[in-house]
């Protein structure tokens, strides 16, 4: 069999020597984490198997160790500014311990990443960004830092662990005195965690299951790691490794940058209309909100599979005359609704919900169906 | 991981169990460790006589998809029908419940291309 995984794994010495280390890379591989490249970085791809870490995130706790996405402090009398001018969404409705997604338009039409912005006080913000993309985000927001708001990269002495599931809130609230069940959804407080100051407890993920991701000075990494699961053992807290993250955040409909949205994809074929918000002037904003009024000729959509096949990223959508009218974007089997869900860019005229379209498997043009996103109902 | 001494294998991660002009075929302990949880085999090819080495179907993880390749020349007989319900029988029992296809040996004493259990591990480092 032509394995993907098992070539690139014995690959993986070469390729490993040039990646970063996060600080947890032996504790995770103490505890059986098959680790990959990723981003850049050595990360946990899995533990015990993704399934079973995907569940036990949608039922009980599961703990990632996401330590290389990226963090930029921007402070000072115009930070705001700064923000308003590279992001999409509108910042200045952030109030201190408010956060926002929100995206970096280019000015070909097209996304330099999507990002999550921090309000920490009025002068301060924390964006958190792709870790394949800290350069690059790094680059395109100081080029358009005319006003010198202060720019500080805090990635490489930043972890982040998402404590994620139906039993986070009270996994984590044996950790601090600050009641984790008041903090509304993309909220945050910073405060004492574990015995360890200034950690940022923020009510946000990437999986639909609930519950809290917390950033902290790296040098704290082991002992708020140990805390946690001590605190989750009664929970039956696990790891969690970034496949079951991909398959958690497809379920929700959540975009992945680079396979969903890229360079070339507009925020408002991708759905992102809702942080795309034209009451400020921003990159790139006149011409997406004449995409907006105008419509656009493709969008992203989410199907499920009618005929016995898994999509894929990058398998062709075709429609019923076999016309290829996208491209699958994300595909996989849904580890919680036990079957074959995907993401793609098809044309405008077959994106409602219910149409009929076909992903092309391996020569065989198999059936799906348009449906709506999220995947997974609450 | 667990390689019995009576099958004989491939270095592309198949086993075959020869009796007569019969192979049983399937992927090994090792492919599907590092496969992970198999969630769909797709073996098209019930019928048709392919040649060694051609691709005979594919198996898919969560995350991945690998095509499989026939040990030896043959003819599809019989695909596992029981992996349509519960693939993850390759992740739990690969030389039982996990087998994928049995298939009549265009040549039952051409051995080309197989390895021992020994020679097998030695390959993947075991």
């Amino acid at each position: 069999m032509a394995f993907e995984t098992i070539q690139p794994l014995h690959m993986l010495t070469e390729e490993k020597e040039g990646l970063k280390h996060i600080a947890l890379e032996e504790t995770h591989q103490s505890l059986g984490a098959k680790m990959v490249p990723f981003a850049g970085y050595n990360m946990p791809l899995q533990y015990v198997g993704i399934n079973a870490e995907h569940e036990n995130v949608r039922n009980g706790v599961g703990v990632f160790d996401v330590s290389h996405m990226g963090e930029f402090i921007v402070r000072g009398p115009h930070a705001l500014d700064l923000i308003q001018r590279v992001t999409s969404n509108d910042a200045s409705k952030l109030t201190a311990g408010k956060a926002q997604y929100s995206c970096l338009p280019n000015t070909e039409g097209g996304i330099v990443d999507d990002l999550l912005v921090y309000c920490v006080d009025e002068h301060t913000f924390m964006l958190v960004v792709n870790a394949s993309n800290i350069d690059k985000d790094w680059n395109w927001i100081a080029s358009h830092n005319h006003q010198q708001a202060e720019m500080i990269n805090i990635s490489d002495r930043t972890s982040l662990l998402a404590i994620q599931g139906p039993k986070a809130t009270a996994t984590l609230q044996k950790l601090c005195t600050h009641d984790l069940a008041s903090i509304p959804y993309y909220s945050f407080i910073k405060g004492s965690f574990a015995g360890v100051d200034n950690v940022i407890i923020s009510n946000t993920g990437y999986t639909g299951a609930g519950g809290f991701e917390v950033y902290f000075d790296k040098e704290h990494s082991e002992k708020i790691w140990q805390s946690i699961f001590e605190a989750g053992q009664e929970f039956d807290i696990k790891p969690a490794g970034l496949g079951c993250r991909d398959t958690l955040r497809l379920e929700m409909g959540f975009c992945l940058y680079g396979n969903d949205i890229n360079d070339t994809t507009s925020p408002i074929e991708a759905g992102l209309g809702w942080i795309t918000k034209f009451t400020k002037d921003f990159v790139n904003a006149s011409n997406l909100k004449e995409q907006k009024e105008k419509g656009t000729t493709r969008k992203l959509v989410g199907f499920e599979m009618v005929d016995k096949g898994i999509p894929r990223h990058d398998y062709e959508l075709l429609d019923a005359h076999g016309i290829k009218i996208g491209i699958v974007t994300s595909g996989t089997m849904s580890p919680t609704l036990q079957k074959p869900i995907g993401m793609g860019y098809v044309s405008k005229e077959l994106s409602a919900e219910g149409s009929e379209i076909f992903v092309s498997i391996r020569g065989n043009a198999l059936k799906a169906k348009v449906v709506k996103i999220p995947f997974l109902k609450k | 991981m667990n390689f019995p001494d009576n099958l004989l294998y491939t270095k592309d991660h198949e086993w075959i169990s020869i009796e007569g002009d019969t192979g049983t075929i399937g992927i090994t302990d090792f492919a599907q460790g590092e496969l992970g949880d198999i969630v769909f085999v797709d073996i098209p090819t019930k019928g048709k006589t392919l040649s060694a080495e051609a691709i005979f179907g594919t198996v898919e993880a969560v995350k991945t998809v690998s095509d499989l390749f026939l040990p030896v020349a043959g003819t599809v007989l019989e695909v596992n029908a029981g992996l349509e319900k519960s693939p993850e029988s390759v992740n739990k029992d690969p030389y039982g419940a996990g087998w994928m296809v049995k298939v009549k040996l265009t040549d039952p004493s051409n051995h080309t291309g197989l390895i021992s259990a020994a020679e097998y591990k030695q390959l993947i480092g075991v």
